[in-house]
């Protein structure tokens, strides 16, 4: 009894990692922005086809893949940005989530059928020879690739704590989250930094993409599911808190393993939703995030 | 130094100013006074390009103003403490402080201009690691200040600097502006406090209702019959 359920919390950890990679990109778009881009799973989900297609083609270790991904989903975001947000910036908070809902919702649509078409719908995963290795401790299985993966979420989030501390663009970024129109009066161009943040958002989703074709695998219907994922985990975490987004990661994975291990997998995703209900109904600050006035 | 021609304002349909004009020039400290709601901010607002005006124009040394976005004003010399501070309470009394020199000419002289502004606040030194949102309502208008001054400006609008001080506080705030104003840099200053900021600055405009009803030099506004009447009685 004890091992096994051992076995499925440390799954959940493992998944947990990039549950909350995948919610950072959302949440520092959305703190930033206040753009709700709900078409964030299907970055994701064109990150890992890129590293797939590196993968296959031109027979890169996986994990190498990683810069192919960020550059790729980097243009992509640069490009929806000047295309469909970049004339929101301008509108009300309100106004301005509900527009940004409605442009993420067509767009999500669009993505799938773009990858329905050049990928068509097979369900795609990286595999490569040490795929199937494992560090077995007290009898639990550690899949190396997996555990690979959340070291490369971890230094992901500790990346980006450090740019929004440390340099000077990173404090902007975080200023216009506080008050942006208080940081226009600091001479910060705010469109800009809009921009940034939603440039490092899509490339932080194809990351994630990248870790999830590697452990787990990829189609082009995958993109719902990981926008819910990311936002479940970003309201966990406190909405624009870079250290709430990992616990709240962390605290999706271990829930729904539990959830499987004693529920059974059909319940994976409801406790989620409900976690997810719960959490806006009673405490919409998020687990760890504080009130703002 | 800083000349607005009949300006106007709206919020949606509601209009909020009329056709104001005032003239702020080289080195000196002047006052737009008025009550609550007279349209004070929202003339800041079209100064700085969070607002536009659909009439006349605003220009900063020759240049029009108009068509710029507020960062591009600010790098033009224009800095603004906002009304209440409006300091980054999440970030400590340094980072407001390196975020207030964020335009590029005012970034490169930062470690020389926070010790001139350490000088004229000398607790925000002593709270240099302090979140800011722990600072007191006195000690976040300083900094909210202080933020506004690393920018280096050549025209520095305040809003309201006094607005939630203890009298002596008040005072005191008064005294440094005055002092900012001897260093050089020219003030607009906007103020419900009508009889200190008169007292305090050389020329003054009187706005009410969105539209300018008297100015003239601080001192000959106090005597003036209205303003007596309105606010000093």
């Amino acid at each position: 009894m004890l091992e096994p359920l051992a076995q499925s919390l440390v799954f959940g950890v493992l998944v947990g990692g990039i549950y909350g990679l995948a919610a950072l990109g959302l949440s520092l778009v959305f703190g930033v922005t206040k753009f709700l881009n709900v078409s964030h799973g299907e970055l994701l989900m064109f990150g890992g086809y890129a590293s797939f297609w590196v993968f296959v083609l031109w027979g890169v270790d996986p994990f190498l893949t990683i810069p192919f991904a960020v550059i790729f989903l980097a243009l992509i975001g640069l490009v929806l940005y000047k295309l469909l947000f970049a004339r929101m910036v301008k509108l009300p908070e309100e106004v301005k989530i509900r527009n940004t809902l409605l442009i993420g919702f067509g767009l999500s649509l669009i993505l799938q059928n773009i990858a329905l078409r050049l990928w068509t719908a097979d369900d795609r995963s990286i595999t490569t020879f040490y795929s199937g290795a494992a560090i077995t401790f007290l009898g639990v299985r550690f899949p190396v690739v997996r555990l690979i993966s959340l070291g490369i979420a971890l230094v992901c989030f500790l990346a980006l704590h450090q740019f929004l501390h440390r340099t000077f663009t990173g404090k902007a970024i975080r200023a216009t989250v506080e008050d942006w129109e208080a940081a226009a009066m600091m001479g910060i161009d705010t469109q800009r930094v809009s921009q940034l943040a939603f440039i490092i958002g899509a490339s932080l989703a194809g990351i994630a993409g990248t870790l999830v074709a590697i452990g787990y695998s990829i189609d082009p219907s995958m993109g719902l599911e990981w926008t819910l994922v990311a936002l479940i985990t970003m309201v966990l975490g406190g909405l624009g808190s870079i250290m709430g987004t990992l616990v709240g990661g962390l605290l999706l994975g271990v829930t729904q393993a539990a959830t499987s291990f004693f529920l059974g997998g059909t319940y994976r995703e409801i406790v989620g939703l409900l976690i997810f209900l719960l959490v806006l109904v009673l405490r919409p600050q998020g687990l760890l995030g504080t009130k703002r006035e | 130094m800083l000349e607005i021609t009949n300006i106007s304002a709206y919020y949606g349909d509601l209009q909020a100013l009329w056709d104001i004009s005032l003239i702020v020039n080289e080195g000196e400290l002047v006052a737009l006074v008025g009550p609550n709601g007279a349209g004070k901010t929202t003339s800041l607002r079209v100064i700085t390009g969070l607002l536009r005006s659909p009439t006349g124009s605003v220009r900063f040394v020759g240049t029009d103003l108009g068509r710029l976005t507020t960062h591009r004003i600010v790098e033009l010399g224009i800095s603004q403490v906002p009304e209440g501070g409006r300091v980054f309470a999440e970030m400590s009394v340094l980072e407001n402080l390196e975020l207030g020199a964020f335009v590029s000419d005012a970034r490169k002289q930062r470690q020389e201009t926070m010790a001139w502004v350490f000088k004229i606040f000398p607790r925000l030194e002593e709270r240099i690691t302090q979140r800011a949102g722990t600072l007191s309502g006195g000690e976040r208008q300083m900094l909210a200040i202080a933020r506004a001054l690393m920018s280096k400006p050549r025209l520095l609008l305040l809003d309201e600097p006094s607005f939630g001080l203890a009298p002596i506080l008040v005072e005191q705030m008064f005294e440094m502006i005055t002092g900012i104003n001897r260093q050089g840099v020219t003030v607009l200053l906007i103020e419900q406090n009508v009889r200190a900021a008169l007292e305090l600055a050389h020329r003054a405009y009187v706005l009410e209702n969105g539209r300018i009803v008297g100015q003239g030099h601080g001192e000959e506004l106090l005597s003036f019959e209205s303003v007596k009447s309105a606010y000093l009685a």
